[in-house]
């Protein structure tokens, strides 16, 4: 006899069940039950951005090389596991080679990101040669608390390239996962919890966008939403939703099935701010302070 | 500090000559709208009065643009997109280095307009906003050129015709700073300048024209807010650009969403301006000063909160008040005014009930004695004392030359009380130490960190907000990524 595992949601580095007390039933393709997803509450969300902003700020302070060494750690824990990654997209559907690819590209998509964890701010920085005696530059600065709805269509490599970028510009990360195969992105999180990602740092749940996706985009303490699945009308309601805190929001639908690498994901993710400081030219006319 | 002895006491005793700026300058009767590369009428044939704030009297009149006015701008700007986004980066950047050189060949007479319409002291729009709205068309053209090496990896394509509002307390400077990016980008625009100070905006239109500027490429519509609503609603627009209060901004925001336009805020700020104890007092004094008083504190990012280490808070509002009593407060045309007139009866009122409110809650208010000229509006340079946190004087943009003064006892306690509020577009920090500095310009949640200087600005430098001040920067590299869809 099997032992079946139990899916629960993934918070502030617990693995806590909802609060609601709902499940739904996730289906295989011949209508066979998988296990029994926790159907998360916007309670659930909002419990979850608690430990998101308390991990956030520490993360931030990291160094670049220590960021980027936890995301190649992603890659480490997910390495190992990779038989068990691909059995469980093969239990919704996955082909043994479809699901070998998922896994893999979701290996190789920790991997890269890793690498730009140290290397973005060079990119994207810069030191401005204003026309005064003062030193000036700007550098990109993390969003802050990030909260995603994960594409549907690569339910391991989107969830991988959501952590990536989020984790490698310095933000934490609520996310929720793709709905049609959520128990892949719990499995992920046991990744998470084994690697050195602080707790709280990255949220998983799993449940419907319908009625989350308006409270991710309406909560007060969160810097930026994304949105990576091609639905236009849930995407206005979003867009709509997060004008209450002036959060960013991103429409990143063209992910659906079709993942990208690219540092300007990362650096969506970035507030760019610019410090004057004078520069004391006692031999020149203009003045330092 | 010395005593305080009566011949060392400011302006007593000892009056400046008057010393207005004479340049003359020739304001019509009335404007029309310019779409086009002409000067049409409105079709609503309806014009509105903008005053001079100093004297009341009226200046001229505008026309306000009707929903069918903006149809027709956004229709012309539609049309020059298409040769405008296909002419050679170059070509386009002459003609934008034209328009700075104009610029700075009429710098007086654009200063001497900017001050009778929107109230601000002469030694700031001469100074300060025309020299600035200059360097930004000849920053933004040598871009035109060059766009494919700002953003390594991704082709620049410009977006369209974008739409842009701007408000009242630097006109010109305001149209440069959306204007030049956005031309200089391959795209093409419709601006709408604030209703009460339309003038130089339309000056500028006249500046286009001598330029040889395309018709249609710019094209400059004045009204009020249904005109800016009918711009933002417009389903030609393909970009958005405003500057003003965060409020305005939630409703272009939602008004927006789900529209596919591409949109940058700058918005509201409630700046902490930071004195600790081991910095050059003096020279914060003055950056205090010209953090909240410049333009009559009608700066987004003004310096509004100020936080003093609380061993040096006597002498530092010692200083600031005497520095506060040698501030000339009158003709904004007089060339040894500080501070000029308010922007409008109506901001007045605005700023009148904020000092209201503080007195209500029982804060001290000190303020400069001198009185204010009869006619025009007027806010003597004001400081709150020893401010609570939870005071409306210290939570909301009041948008006037009203400081908010706080003390702190330890750097922590200084970055959670500068952080707390949702605003996030500037802040300052004076210190002579070093790491402090970087310690606390990485902690504070800003846009941009002055460091023992404050309220400068530039072209190549990127200006814009966190949080509830907005998104998007203006200026510098990182301003051109608003401008253009970037395709990977």
């Amino acid at each position: 006899m099997e032992v079946a595992k139990t899916y629960k949601l993934y918070i502030g580095g617990k693995f806590p069940r909802t609060e609601s007390g709902r499940t739904y039933q996730l289906k295989g393709p011949k209508g066979e039950n998988i296990a029994n997803l926790c159907q998360a509450s916007r309670k659930d969300f909002r419990e979850s951005v608690i430990p998101a902003r308390k991990a956030q700020a520490s993360w931030a302070s990291k160094t670049a090389y220590n960021r980027s060494q936890v995301l190649y750690r992603l890659a480490e824990m997910l390495e190992g596991r990779k038989a068990q990654f691909v059995d469980e997209l093969k239990q919704s559907g996955f082909s043994l080679l479809e699901a070998k690819k998922e896994v893999e590209d979701s290996l190789e998509c920790l991997v890269h990101y890793a690498g730009w964890a140290d290397k973005y701010q060079q990119i994207f920085s810069s030191v401005n040669p204003v026309a005064s005696s003062h030193f000036n530059f700007s550098v990109c600065e993390p969003s802050g608390v990030v909260v995603a709805t994960a594409p549907l269509s690569n339910p391991l490599h989107g969830l991988c390239f959501l952590v990536s970028v989020c984790l490698a510009g310095g933000n934490s990360l609520i996310v929720l996962a793709s709905e049609k195969t959520p128990h892949v992105a719990i499995s992920f999180a046991e990744v998470v919890h084994t690697s050195d990602v602080p707790g709280g740092l990255v949220n998983i749940l799993t449940g419907f966008e319908d009625e989350l996706v308006e409270h991710f985009a309406s909560h007060m303490d969160v810097n930026a939403v994304i949105y990576a699945r091609n639905n236009s009308k849930v995407s206005q309601k979003m867009e709509l939703a997060s004008a209450d805190n002036m959060k960013r929001y991103f429409n990143w639908s063209d992910l659906e099935g079709k993942i990208k690498y690219s540092p300007y994901f990362i650096r969506d993710l970035q507030e760019v701010k610019t410090t004057w400081h004078p520069i004391e030219r006692i031999s020149s006319s203009g003045s330092g302070y | 500090m010395s005593k305080k002895s009566k011949n060392l006491e400011p302006n007593t005793g000892w009056d400046f000559d008057p010393a207005p700026e004479k340049v003359p300058v020739e304001i019509k009767a009335q404007y029309d709208l310019f779409i086009d590369g002409k000067w049409v009428k409105a079709t609503s044939k309806k014009f509105f009065n903008t005053i001079n704030p100093a004297t009341e009297e009226k200046l001229s009149e505008i026309s306000e643009a009707s929903e069918k006015d903006v149809d027709l701008a956004v229709k012309a700007a539609a049309k020059a997109f298409g040769s405008w986004s296909k002419l050679p980066g170059k070509e386009r950047a002459k003609y934008i280095y034209r328009i700075a050189r104009i610029l700075q060949e009429r710098a007086r007479e654009f200063a001497v307009l900017e001050t009778m319409d929107g109230g601000k002291p002469i030694r700031e729009s001469r100074d300060v906003d025309v020299p600035l709205a200059a360097a930004h068309f000849f920053y933004h053209a040598g871009w035109a050129d060059k766009l494919e090496y700002a953003f390594p990896g991704l082709k620049p394509k410009p977006i369209g015709v974008a739409g842009q509002i701007i408000p009242w307390n630097f006109p010109l400077l305001m149209a440069a700073w959306k204007i030049a990016p956005a031309i200089a980008c391959g795209n093409t625009v419709v601006l709408k300048p604030a209703e009460t100070t339309s003038l130089t905006a339309l000056r500028l239109a006249e500046v286009f024209e001598e330029a040889g500027l395309p018709p249609g490429v710019v094209n400059i519509i004045t009204g009020a807010g249904s005109t800016g609503a009918a711009l933002v609603n417009h389903p030609g627009i393909q970009k958005i650009a405003f500057t003003g209060s965060t409020e305005v901004g939630k409703v272009i925001r939602r008004s927006v969403a789900g529209s596919g336009k591409k949109l940058t805020l700058e918005l509201g700020g409630k700046a902490a301006n930071i004195v600790f104890e081991d910095a050059a007092i003096d020279q914060a004094v003055e950056g205090i000063v010209n953090g909240i008083y410049f333009n009559q504190g009608h700066v987004c990012c003004a310096g509004s909160r100020l936080f003093v280490q609380e061993s040096v808070r006597e002498e530092v509002l010692q200083k600031l008040k005497f520095r506060m009593r040698s501030l000339i407060l009158g003709d904004p045309l007089d060339k040894n005014t500080d501070v000029g007139a308010i922007n409008s009866a109506e901001q007045l009122k605005t700023i009148q009930h904020y000092l209201s409110l503080g007195k209500k809650e029982g804060l001290e208010m000190y303020q400069n004695a001198g009185g204010t000229p009869k006619k025009g509006f007027w806010c003597q340079p004001t400081l709150f004392e020893d401010v609570a946190q939870s005071s409306v004087i210290a939570q909301e943009e009041i948008f006037g030359p009203v400081l908010a003064i706080q003390t702190f006892r330890t750097i922590d306690e200084v970055i959670q009380k500068a952080n707390n509020t949702p605003y996030g577009l500037s802040a300052g920090v004076w210190t002579d130490k070093g790491s402090k500095i970087f310690n606390l310009t990485s902690e504070l949640k800003a846009g941009v960190v002055w460091a023992n200087t404050y309220n400068k600005f530039d072209p190549t430098s990127p200006f814009g907000g966190y949080k509830e001040s907005g998104f998007g920067r203006e200026g510098g590299i990182h301003g051109l990524a608003a401008y253009l869809n970037l395709e990977g």
